[in-house]
C-alpha cells in the first residue's frame, strides 16, 4: 500500500534535516502552515524578496541596537591569563538575543499576512522580545509561559503586559518551557490559519531550527569580523550556553566551517581549510547532578546534548532527557531559559559529529559566574550566560589564548533568583546578602 | 493482509477496514489504557465491546500529547501516575478478546523507544503479536511515516492517517493514497475533547474526501448520539468517540455501565444518521447546529 517516492523522500530530508536529526513530527493540521512557512523562508530570508532581510536588519539597527560591541574583558583576561572577548549581546534591545529572532519571525509573519503572534517562554525573555517586536510591528501577541516560570522571572511577566501582550500561566507538569511549548502547540493547532507560532529557539520542526539560527547567525557574524579586527585573528575558542541553542547556534554559525573536516566546509564563504579548528563548546545546565532520577522520573539537570538519548520531541528528532519507555523527564536549572529537556537538531548534529564539543557546569558554578562577571567588569550576565562564564572559570586552560564568549543576556530578570539561591549557598564571590536586607 | 478483493465478495483489505464497512455506520471509541488502572481499562474495553463498539481505540500513554486537549491530556497523566508501561500496555492487549479490533493510538517517540535502539520495528513486531489491528500517530504526517509504514505493511497492520480541515490539494491526494484501514477525519482544528456541536468543517471535509472510496470515520469533538447521526447523514462510515467516554471514566460511579450505555445511545445514534441517507439521497450538508 506504500507509495511514497523514495527520490522526494530523500530530497526533502536532507533539506529538513541535519544528519538524523530534524523533520517535521507535528500533527497534521499543522503540516500545511510548515510548508507555507518554508516557502516565505525561502523567498524572504533566503531570497530577499521584497527586501524583506534589508528591512529586517535595518530594523535591528535602528530598533534592535544592533551591531552589539565585542568587547575584551580586562579583568577575565587578567585572572585567566589569556584573551577573553565577551559578545555583548546583552545590549540587544530586550537584554538578550531573543529579540533577532523574535523580530525576524514577527517581521516575517506580517509579510506573510498573518494577523497574530503566539509564542512561548521559558526565562521570558523570548517572551518580552516577541511582546516587543509585536508592539514595534503593530500585531496582537499572546505568550505562553508555565507557572513555575511565571514566579521566578516576574520582572519580564511584567514587561510584557507592559508592551500589551497577554501572558496565559500553565500549570501542567512542572510549570516550565516543555509545558509552554505544548501548550503554544495546542494553540496553533487550533488558529493555524491566521496564526504565526513565534517558536523561541532553534528547535521544533522544520523549517524552524534553520530560520531561527539565519536570524541569529548575526551575532556570529559581527564576531567573527570583529575579533580578527582587534585580534587579528580567529579565536582558538567560542563559547556559548545552550538551551534549546539559539544563542548557541547563532554564536557558532559563522565559525562551523572554521575547521579542517570537509563536512563542514562552505563552499560559498570561499574559506579554506584549517589545520586548526575554532573550537565550540556549548555549556549546558548541569543543575544540582548530572545523574538522572529514575525513580522520580526527572533529571536534575537541563545537559541534554551531555546525557540525552535521540528521540523525537516538539516536532523534530532531536536529543532528549527521556526514560528507557520514551516518556519524557520534567528538567532543571537554576536558570529558567536553561531548563528544557530538548535541544535543537542541528545542535545535536554538531555534537554527534564531533564539530561542537558539549560541556556543562552546575548551578553552584554558573553563580559564581553571575557574581564574577558583576564584580569584575560590571556587567550583570543572565543566568543562562552565566553557565559560559562558569565554564571558562572551570576550563580556562584548554580554551586557548583567544576566547570568545558569548553574553547572551543581561540578568536584571534573575535577580531574585541569585539572591535567593547564593543565600543558601557558601559563594567565593558572592555580596553578604545582609547589604540587600538593609534597603 | 489479504490481497485488494472487491468489496462485493465480502472481503477487505484489512480486518479494521472489514469492521468498519460490514458494520456500517462504524462507531470507534477511544480510551487511555491505564486511566486509572489496566484492570480497569479491561472492563471498560469489554463494556464498549458489548455496548456496540465496532473499532477500539487504545491510547497509549506519552507524557507530550501536543494533540490532545484538557480531558484526554489529564486521563493520560492519570495513567502514567498510575505507572502504565508500553510492556504493561501491550500485556493488557493480549489477555482483551473482543469482537471489535483494537488499535493502538500514541505518540512517535513512544513507538522509536521501544526495544533497545530508536527504531520503529520492535513495536510493531509486538503490536502484531498482542493482535493489534492498527496504529494512529498523531504526530507523524505522512513525510515522516515511511519507516513505519514499511513495518506496518510486513506485519499486516493498518497505519492510519488522520485528514485535518487544512488539508487540501495535493497533500489530500498524498495522505490518502497512503491510508490504510480507514481516513481519520479530524472534525475542526484544534486538539481533541467533547464540544457540544458538529463544525461545519466535517462537511466541508467530508466533501472533500467524497470521490475517494477509503473508509472515512470522523473525530474530534464527538460526544452525542445526535452528532454522530448527523456526520453519518453528512456521508462518513463512521465515527470516533474519546473524550466523552473518558469523561464518564473520570466521573461515573459505574463507569463499565454507563460506557455501554453511552455505546449503545452512540451506535443508535450513527443508524439513525444511515437510515436518513436512505431515505433523502439528495441530502445536502445541514448547517451547523446552534
Ligand atoms: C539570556 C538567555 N540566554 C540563553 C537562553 C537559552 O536559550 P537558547 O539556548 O536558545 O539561546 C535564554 C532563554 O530564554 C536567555 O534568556
Amino acid at each position: 500500500m506504500s507509495t511514497s517516492d523514495p527520490e522526494r523522500n530523500r530530497e526533502r530530508d536532507s533539506e529538513a534535516t541535519f544528519g538524523d536529526y530534524g523533520g517535521q513530527y507535528v500533527p497534521e493540521a499543522l503540516m500545511p502552515a510548515l510548508q507555507e512557512l518554508e516557502e516565505a523562508y525561502e523567498r524572504y530570508v533566503l531570497e530577499n524578496e521584497d527586501g524583506f532581510m534589508d528591512e529586517f536588519r535595518e530594523r535591528m539597527r535602528d530598533f534592535g541596537g544592533r551591531p552589539t560591541p565585542l568587547q575584551r574583558a580586562d579583568r577575565l583576561s587578567e585572572r585567566y591569563d589569556r584573551e577573553i572577548y565577551l559578545k555583548r549581546e546583552d545590549l540587544v534591545h530586550g537584554g538578550a538575543h531573543k529579540l533577532n529572532n523574535a523580530l525576524g519571525q514577527v517581521l516575517l509573519a506580517k509579510y506573510m499576512g498573518k494577523e497574530r503572534i503566539i509564542a512561548e517562554t521559558g526565562a521570558g525573555q523570548h517572551g518580552t522580545a516577541t511582546a516587543m517586536a509585536a508592539a514595534h510591528l503593530d500585531m496582537p501577541c499572546e505568550i505562553y509561559m508555565g507557572r513555575t516560570d511565571v514566579n521566578r522571572q516576574r520582572p519580564n511577566v511584567y514587561r510584557m503586559r507592559m508592551n500589551g501582550a497577554e501572558v496565559n500561566p500553565v500549570e501542567a507538569g512542572s510549570g516550565t518551557l516543555k509545558e509552554a511549548i505544548n501548550e503554544t502547540m495546542r494553540d496553533w493547532a487550533t488558529t493555524v490559519e491566521n496564526t504565526h507560532y513565534v517558536i523561541g529557539s532553534v528547535v521544533g520542526p522544520h523549517p524552524f531550527p534553520k530560520l531561527v539560527r539565519d536570524f541569529q547567525a548575526v551575532i556570529g557574524r559581527e564576531a567573527r569580523e570583529q575579533i580578527r579586527e582587534k585580534a587579528g585573528r580567529l579565536p582558538d575558542s567560542v563559547v556559548a550556553c545552550a538551551g534549546g541553542g539559539s544563542n548557541t547556534m547563532g554564536t557558532f554559525h559563522e565559525f562551523v566551517p572554521d575547521c579542517a573536516d570537509p563536512r563542514f566546509a562552505n563552499e560559498s564563504s570561499g574559506r579554506s581549510p584549517r589545520d586548526d579548528d575554532v573550537a565550540l563548546y556549548a555549556v549546558e545546565a548541569g543543575g544540582s547532578s548530572l545523574e538522572i532520577d529514575a525513580e522520580e522520573g526527572l533529571a536534575p539537570n537541563s545537559a541534554t546534548l551531555s546525557t540525552g538519548t535521540d528521540g523525537v520531541l516538539h516536532g523534530a528528532m532531536t536529543k532528549l532527557l527521556q526514560s528507557e519507555e520514551g516518556q519524557i523527564m520534567e528538567s532543571h536549572s537554576v536558570s529558567a531559559g536553561l531548563d528544557y529537556a530538548g535541544v535543537g537538531p542541528e545542535l545535536s548534529y554538531l555534537a554527534e559529529t564531533g564539530r561542537v564539543t558539549p560541556v556543562s557546569v552546575d548551578d553552584e558554578a554558573a553563580l559564581n559566574g553571575f557574581h564574577r562577571l558583576s564584580r569584575l567588569e560590571g556587567i550583570i550576565p543572565a543566568l543562562e550566560s552565566s553557565h559560559a562564564l562558569g565554564y571558562v572559570e572551570e576550563a580556562h586552560d584548554e580554551l586557548g589564548d583567544l576566547v570568545v564568549v558569548n553574553v547572551s543576556g543581561r540578568g536584571d530578570k534573575d535577580l531574585e533568583t541569585v539572591l535567593e539561591e547564593t543565600e543558601k549557598r557558601d559563594l567565593e564571590a558572592a555580596p553578604e546578602v545582609e547589604v540587600f536586607d538593609r534597603d | 493482509m489479504t490481497d485488494d478483493v472487491p468489496s462485493a465478495t465480502g472481503e477487505y483489505d484489512s480486518d479494521i477496514e472489514a469492521a468498519i464497512r460490514e458494520n456500517h455506520p462504524a462507531l470507534i471509541t477511544y480510551l487511555t489504557a491505564g486511566d486509572p488502572s489496566l484492570e480497569d481499562t479491561k472492563a471498560y474495553v469489554e463494556a464498549l465491546d458489548r455496548g456496540g463498539a465496532d473499532l477500539i481505540e487504545l491510547g497509549l500513554p506519552f507524557s507530550e500529547p501536543i494533540a490532545e486537549g484538557p480531558t484526554i491530556q489529564a486521563a493520560i497523566n492519570r495513567a502514567l501516575e498510575a505507572g502504565t508501561t508500553p510492556e504493561g500496555f501491550f500485556e493488557l492487549v493480549d489477555e482483551l478478546e473482543t469482537e471489535a479490533p483494537l488499535l493502538v493510538m500514541t505518540y512517535y517517540n513512544m513507538i522509536l523507544q521501544y526495544g533497545d535502539e530508536p527504531d520503529v520495528r520492535p513495536f510493531v513486531e509486538r503490536a502484531a503479536e498482542a493482535g493489534l489491528s492498527g496504529i494512529i500517530v498523531p504526530d507523524l504526517p505522512a513525510e515522516e511515516a515511511d519507516p513505519l509504514r514499511e513495518a506496518c505493511d510486513d506485519h499486516g497492520l493498518d497505519l492510519v492517517f488522520i485528514v485535518a480541515p487544512t488539508t487540501e490539494g495535493e497533500r489530500l491526494e498524498t495522505i490518502m493514497s497512503q491510508v490504510s484501514g480507514f481516513a481519520y477525519v479530524q472534525a475542526r482544528l484544534g486538539t481533541t475533547g467533547a464540544r457540544a456541536d458538529v463544525s461545519t468543517a466535517t462537511h466541508e471535509s467530508l466533501a472533500r474526501l467524497a470521490e475517494y472510496d477509503v473508509p472515512k470515520a470522523v473525530g474530534f469533538g464527538v460526544s452525542e448520539g445526535d452528532h454522530a447521526a448527523e456526520i453519518i447523514e453528512a456521508d462518513a462510515d463512521g465515527v470516533i468517540v474519546g473524550s466523552a467516554l473518558i469523561d464518564i471514566v473520570a466521573s461515573s460511579d459505574d463507569p463499565a455501565a454507563d460506557l455501554e450505555a453511552k455505546a449503545e445511545e452512540l451506535k443508535r445514534g450513527a443508524i439513525r444518521g444511515a437510515e436518513t441517507v436512505t431515505v433523502d439521497t439528495e441530502d445536502t450538508p445541514e448547517p451547523e447546529q446552534p
